[in-house]
């Protein structure tokens, strides 16, 4: 599924923090949004989503605009993984994830439903936490069953939250490892607003440099992450060099 | 998608039994239901044959509600009077009450994201006493006369005190936050607002009030059995129709959006059927506390927060907590009566405690 950005733009209180954004998204693509702080990405996210409404621009999916498309229609092409999600009650594990079938089920959870949910907790290796209480896990854990709560909307199109920015490595890795196995063998695509410039380089199709709201540059992460757009963009003095796969890795260096 | 990446065929052991221990589960969750539901059945027989008066067995009471269908002997006038008007009535009465408070409570506080919530908390307890009140002491109400004054008032009043609440809060945004603190709020101001009626007011009215305040059974008659039944049955169904959709917004506003849920509209619906629910079981019984708050809490405990079982099974703790103070209320003093909200407190509150202190569960931090 192709996703196309028209001049979006969005903003609270008059004041925009989003502007004038072009985008697109191939079938098949992982697209980081990268960026300093109140650069826009997660608010763009959320703008894609219609979480938030943007007073200007389009969002379409092959060719449909989505906010003209019916709210169970479209919760069955974009999952969404928050950057934390807290629960104030005691839910199980399972029950969690089973409410990513929320745009598939009536009342009744078929027998389809919960094979989905077990399946995609044994995928993402937290079937053990099944009968668990969520607030009982970690960090990382918790990150997972997000992930799984979004994977079992069977989605086209997964948006991500910064979803590495509260794990430990090994958890940043398992969830990156993840994201790009779930574009790759699903046929999907996904968007995610990052910090990690690293973790970008290496798992990303596609880079999105987001400044003060607009679209800096846009391409490849090596013709993207190069010292001068990290310069402009974030105000830090940085050296780029190549890892072991080609990918750029890049040093800050100072901020000037 | 899952099957295109773990593959059709995967059908190994470990998914079956996450499968079954769901299912399982689900089960357990049922058959605590009906296990409410049971409970409330037996005592409600048990309660027919307590009373001031005096005992029967469990036979002669329910052939007494028998003979009105079925062509058995008929037992005393006498009897019949105590069992078909004045017990049956107030045992009927207690069940529903019970059963609107707990269900009101469990919707409050899974669409307001917050465990403190109650149709106290919000405002709607105290705006249907400042309604009674003013009936009471000044007997001026919107409309109706004698008895019902009191009542309409206190049923308005409440719905009003609810649509301000939520009136300031949407000025902010609709933060759950300004709606429970405006709900605060509220009371504070109905609570002065009741104080210096209260204080103006003479020796009569100023029982009347207080009796009020205390909430009580005591005055049910069958024409408003007859009246809440069908209210409360209709409203906890559409409430429970809802449950998903309460379920996916414990997850917070944006991944409920995310699902398909429309979070404001969904709030608002919710909130006016809790608050018509509550309004008009309060309207006749006065303030009985702490059900409220309490009994989706109790079964939280017990199951867990699937609103699919939760919202049933805590409008029948509510009946069961409700139906064993009113009874010993009843029974314990004879021949007079201690005011249900006393109790309601003494009964629930331990047994609150205990399953708090028991369980190691610390969610409401």
């Amino acid at each position: 599924m192709k996703l196309a950005i028209t001049d979006l733009s969005f903003g609270y209180n008059g004041k925009a923090t989003i502007k004038d954004v072009f985008l697109e998204v191939e079938r098949g693509e992982v697209v980081s949004l990268v960026g300093p702080n109140g650069a826009g990405k997660s608010t763009l996210i959320k703008c894609i989503d219609r979480i938030l409404r943007p007073q200007r621009g389009t969002v379409l999916v092959d060719g449909k605009a989505a906010s003209l498309m019916g709210s169970k229609d479209f919760s069955r092409m974009m999952g969404y993984v928050p950057q934390s999600t807290k629960e104030i009650f005691p839910y199980t594990v399972f029950d969690i994830v089973l409410m990513g079938r929320r745009p598939h089920i009536g009342w009744r959870v078929t027998g389809g439903d919960v094979k989905v949910v077990a399946k995609t907790l044994k995928f993402m290796g937290i079937e053990q936490f099944a009968s668990r209480y969520f607030d009982e896990l970690s960090g990382g854990e918790k990150q997972k069953i997000a992930m799984a709560r979004a994977i079992v909307q069977e989605p086209e199109i997964l948006l991500l939250d910064e979803p590495t920015s509260n794990l430990d490595i090994k958890h940043q890795l398992e969830v990156m490892r993840t994201v790009r196995l779930l574009v790759e063998k699903g046929g999907i695509s996904a968007i995610m607003a990052m910090h990690d410039l690293n973790l970008a380089s290496r798992f990303s199709d596609k880079i999105v440099m987001l400044k003060d709201g607009r679209v800096f540059e846009m391409g490849r992460p090596e013709s993207v992450l190069i010292p001068e757009n990290i310069e402009k963009v974030y105000g830090v003095r940085a050296e780029v060099i190549k890892d072991s796969t080609g990918r750029p890795y890049v040093m800050p260096i100072d901020s000037i | 998608m899952i099957d295109e990446i773990v593959g059709d065929d995967v059908e190994d052991d470990s998914i079956f039994e996450l499968e079954e221990s769901y299912i399982r589960s689900s089960w357990k969750k049922t058959l605590i239901v009906l296990a409410l539901l049971a409970a409330v059945a037996v005592l409600a027989v048990a309660a027919i044959t307590m009373g001031a008066a005096s005992s029967f067995g469990t036979m002669e009471a329910l052939g007494t509600i028998l003979s009105k269908f079925l062509p058995v002997e008929e037992p005393s006038s006498f009897v019949q009077l105590i069992v078909l008007q004045l017990r049956l009535p107030r045992i009927l009465m207690a069940i529903i009450t019970g059963i609107s408070l707990g269900v009101a409570g469990a919707v409050m506080q899974g669409v307001l994201r917050n465990p403190l919530v109650s149709p106290y908390t919000l405002g709607l307890s105290s705006g249907a006493a400042c309604g009674a009140a003013i009936a009471i002491v000044l007997g001026v109400g919107v409309f109706g006369q004698g008895r019902y004054i009191i009542i309409v008032n206190a049923f308005i009043f409440s719905l009003l005190t609810m649509a301000l609440v939520y009136g300031i809060s949407r000025m902010r945004g609709t933060s759950v936050e300004t709606l429970i603190l405006a709900g605060v709020a509220m009371s504070y101001l109905f609570s002065a607002i009741i104080s210096s009626l209260k204080y103006f007011s003479d020796n009569e009215a100023l029982r009347e009030v207080v009796f009020w305040l205390m909430g009580g059974l005591y005055a049910t008659k069958w024409e408003n059995v007859l009246l809440l039944a069908p209210i409360v049955l209709v409203l906890t169904l559409l409430l429970i129709r809802y449950s998903w959709d309460l379920n996916a917004m414990s997850a917070g506003e944006e991944v409920a959006s995310s699902l398909g849920i429309n979070v404001k509209r969904v709030r608002i619906i919710c909130l006016i059927l809790a608050s018509v629910l509550t309004a008009s079981v309060i309207a006749f019984t006065g303030i009985i506390g702490f059900i409220g708050l309490v009994s989706p809490h109790i079964c939280r405990l017990l199951m867990g927060s699937d609103h699919r079982y939760l919202i049933p099974a805590s409008g029948l703790a509510g009946a069961l907590v409700l139906l064993i103070s009113d009874t010993a209320c009843r029974t314990m003093v004879q021949p007079t009566e201690i005011p249900v909200g006393i109790l309601t407190s003494f009964i629930g509150v331990p047994f609150f405690l205990y399953l708090l202190v028991k369980r190691k569960r610390r969610w409401w931090q």
